[in-house]
C-alpha cells in the first residue's frame, strides 16, 4: 500500500511537505509548551485564516499573504502578553476571535464558503500545487536551521527567561524568533492540517515526549520523531480510509499520547 | 569606583513605585545583605541592579570593568520551573552561555566551567539527574551552580533559602559564604535575618526606600536592627 501511495505526484508532495512542517511544529512545540504559549499556535492559524480569506477574496496567492500577516500577529501577540494589562491567553482570544471575524465577513461577502476556504478550514494537504511545495519546504528549511542554529538561546529562555536578561543574553530577540519561528510554521501547517486542527501538531508531541524524558535535549528529539511517525501513520490511515488528513494525524498524535503516558507510568512511577 | 553604584534609582510598576531614590555601592569581594518587610522593594531592588527593570530615575552604573555579562543571578524559582524536562547539566551549562558571544554552541572552555561549577557546589553526582525531580535543596545548589558559571565578580541572589529546612539552608549558606571568601561580591536578600548577618558585611534595610545601610555591627546597634532582633524601641524604621 506504501508503494501505491507513493505512486502519486500529490501523495509525493503532501509526504515532504508534511514531514517538515511536523518536525518545525513539534520542536518550537516543546519551547512553547513549556513556556505557556500553547495557544499561540491556535490563535495565529485564526489570523492565518483570516488572512488567506482575503486574499483568496482579492485573487492574490493565499501562502504569500498569509505568511507576513501572521507573522506581524506574532509580534503583536507577544507585545499584547508582555504589557501585562491584557493577559497572554486572553490577548491570543482577542485577536484570533476577531480575524476569524473578518475572515468570516470577507468570505460570506465574496461568494459564500467556497472549496479553498473549507480546505483551510479542515487541511487539504492533497490539493498542493508546486509553488507551494517549493515556499514550503524553503521555510521550513529555514525555521529549522535556526533553531538548530539557536537551540542553546531557545533553551535558556525557555528555562529562565529572567536569568537569560540579567546576565546579559537578549532574552527579547529570542522572544521574537520563536515567534516568527511559529507564525511561518502554522501557517505552512494549516495546509495540511486546517485552521481548528494546528495547535495539535505542535502541543501533541511536546506532550507525549515530556511524558516520558526527563531531558530538554531528548524531549525535544522525542518530539521531532513521535511528530513526524505520527504524521506518517495519520496519512496511510486517511489513504486507505478515504477519511481527512488532518483529523487522522490528530487522532495518531492523541493514540501516541496515550502510548506515552502509559510508558511513563510504568516507568518512571508517575501519573 | 565602585562594581555597582546606583544614583538616586526609584523603581517601579506601571503606577506602582516599589524602590525609591535608592543610593548604593557595592565594593568588589563585599557581602550585601538586604533585608525588609515583604513588598518594601528588596526584589524589586535586585531587578534594578540586574537592569531587568529600567529606572525611573536615577542611574545604575557599572564599574571596574564589570559587564552585563559578568553578573551572575539566583532567581526565586518559578512555578514553571518546577515541571521542566531539563537535566542538571543542561540547567548549569546554560549559565555559560552569557560567554559564548556569537558562537552558537559551548565550547570545550564552557564545558569546563560547567563542570567546575557542578563540582564546587557538590552536585557533580546529579549531572544526569532531572531537575525538576531533585529536593529543594539539591535544586538551590544547581542554580546556584548556573549563577556561578555566570560571573566570577558579582552574584545576587533573591531569597536562595526559600522553602529550604534549616539544614539545607545552612549548607547553601556555608557555600555562599566560601563563594564570598573567593571573591566573589554577594548581594543577597533573605528574611533568615540571623544567618544572614552572621555572614554578610553589610546590611541595607529596605522599606520603600532605603531605612538603613551600614556594618553588621552598626546595624545590630540601630533601630532597624534592634526592632528585628526583638526590642521594639521608637524611632525604628518597621514603625514609620
Amino acid at each position: 500500500m506504501i508503494a501505491e501511495m507513493l505512486s502519486y505526484g500529490f501523495m509525493c508532495r503532501a509526504l515532504v511537505v508534511g514531514t517538515l512542517v511536523s518536525l518545525c511544529a513539534a520542536l518550537l512545540g516543546v519551547s512553547l509548551v513549556l513556556k505557556r504559549y500553547a495557544m499561540i499556535g491556535d490563535g495565529l492559524s485564526h489570523v492565518g485564516f483570516g488572512a488567506l480569506s482575503v486574499a483568496l477574496a482579492m485573487n492574490l496567492s493565499p501562502l504569500k499573504v498569509s505568511v507576513p500577516v501572521v507573522v506581524l500577529a506574532a509580534f503583536g501577540l507577544l507585545r499584547l502578553s508582555e504589557s501585562q494589562r491584557i493577559k497572554g491567553d486572553s490577548a491570543i482570544a482577542l485577536i484570533s476571535t476577531s480575524s476569524m471575524a473578518i475572515g468570516v465577513i470577507v468570505t460570506s461577502l465574496s461568494g459564500g464558503m467556497n472549496v479553498d476556504v473549507y480546505g483551510y478550514m479542515f487541511g487539504s494537504i492533497l490539493s498542493m500545487n508546486m509553488e507551494d511545495v517549493y515556499l514550503s519546504v524553503g521555510l521550513s528549511a529555514v525555521v529549522l536551521f535556526l533553531f538548530f542554529l539557536f537551540y542553546h538561546r531557545i533553551f535558556a529562555v525557555t528555562f529562565d527567561e529572567n536569568f537569560a536578561r540579567a546576565t546579559g543574553i537578549r532574552a527579547d530577540r529570542y522572544n521574537i524568533l520563536l515567534a516568527l519561528l511559529t507564525a511561518v510554521t502554522v501557517v505552512l501547517g494549516m495546509r495540511m492540517m486546517g485552521t481548528l486542527l494546528i495547535s495539535s501538531l505542535i502541543i501533541f508531541p511536546a506532550l507525549s515526549a515530556m511524558r516520558v524524558f526527563k531531558r530538554f535535549l531528548w524531549v525535544v528529539l522525542c518530539a521531532a520523531l513521535i511528530s513526524v511517525l505520527c504524521f506518517f501513520a495519520g496519512m496511510t490511515v486517511s489513504f486507505s480510509l478515504s477519511i481527512p488528513t488532518g483529523a487522522s494525524v490528530v487522532i495518531a498524535n492523541l493514540t501516541c499520547y496515550l502510548l506515552m503516558s502509559l510508558v511513563g507510568t510504568i516507568t518512571l512511577g508517575r501519573g | 569606583m565602585a562594581l555597582l553604584k546606583l544614583e538616586g534609582v526609584s523603581l517601579g510598576y506601571e503606577h506602582l513605585i516599589a524602590a525609591q531614590d535608592v543610593s548604593l555601592s557595592i565594593e568588589a569581594g563585599e557581602y550585601l545583605v538586604v533585608v525588609g518587610e515583604n513588598g518594601s522593594g528588596k526584589s524589586t531592588l535586585i531587578k534594578g541592579m540586574l537592569g531587568l527593570l529600567h529606572p525611573r530615575k536615577g542611574k545604575v552604573l557599572m564599574g571596574e570593568g564589570l559587564k552585563k555579562n559578568q553578573i551572575g543571578y539566583m532567581p526565586q524559582q518559578s512555578a514553571m520551573q518546577r515541571d521542566f524536562p531539563a537535566s542538571v547539566y543542561e540547567v548549569v551549562l546554560s549559565g555559560c552561555l552569557n560567554r559564548c558571544g556569537l558562537k552558537p554552541f559551548y565550547g570545550g572552555r564552557a564545558r569546563t566551567r560547567a563542570q567546575y561549577a557542578m563540582e564546587r557546589l557538590g552536585i557533580r553526582a546529579l549531572k544526569d539527574e532531572c531537575y525538576r525531580e531533585l529536593s529543594g535543596g539539591q535544586q538551590q545548589r544547581v542554580l546556584l551552580a548556573r549563577a556561578l558559571c555566570a560571573t566570577e565578580k558579582l552574584l545576587l541572589l533573591d531569597e536562595p533559602t526559600a522553602g529550604l529546612d534549616p539544614m539545607a539552608s545552612q549548607e547553601l549558606y556555608n557555600l555562599i559564604r566560601s563563594l564570598n571568601e573567593e571573591g566573589v561580591a554577594i548581594v543577597m536578600v533573605s528574611h533568615d535575618i540571623g544567618a544572614a548577618l552572621h555572614d554578610a558585611n553589610r546590611v541595607l534595610c529596605m522599606h520603600k526606600t532605603v531605612s538603613f545601610v551600614g556594618t553588621v555591627e552598626e546595624y545590630m546597634k540601630s533601630d532597624c536592627g534592634r526592632f528585628l532582633w526583638g526590642c521594639r524601641e521608637e524611632g525604628c524604621c518597621h514603625d514609620r
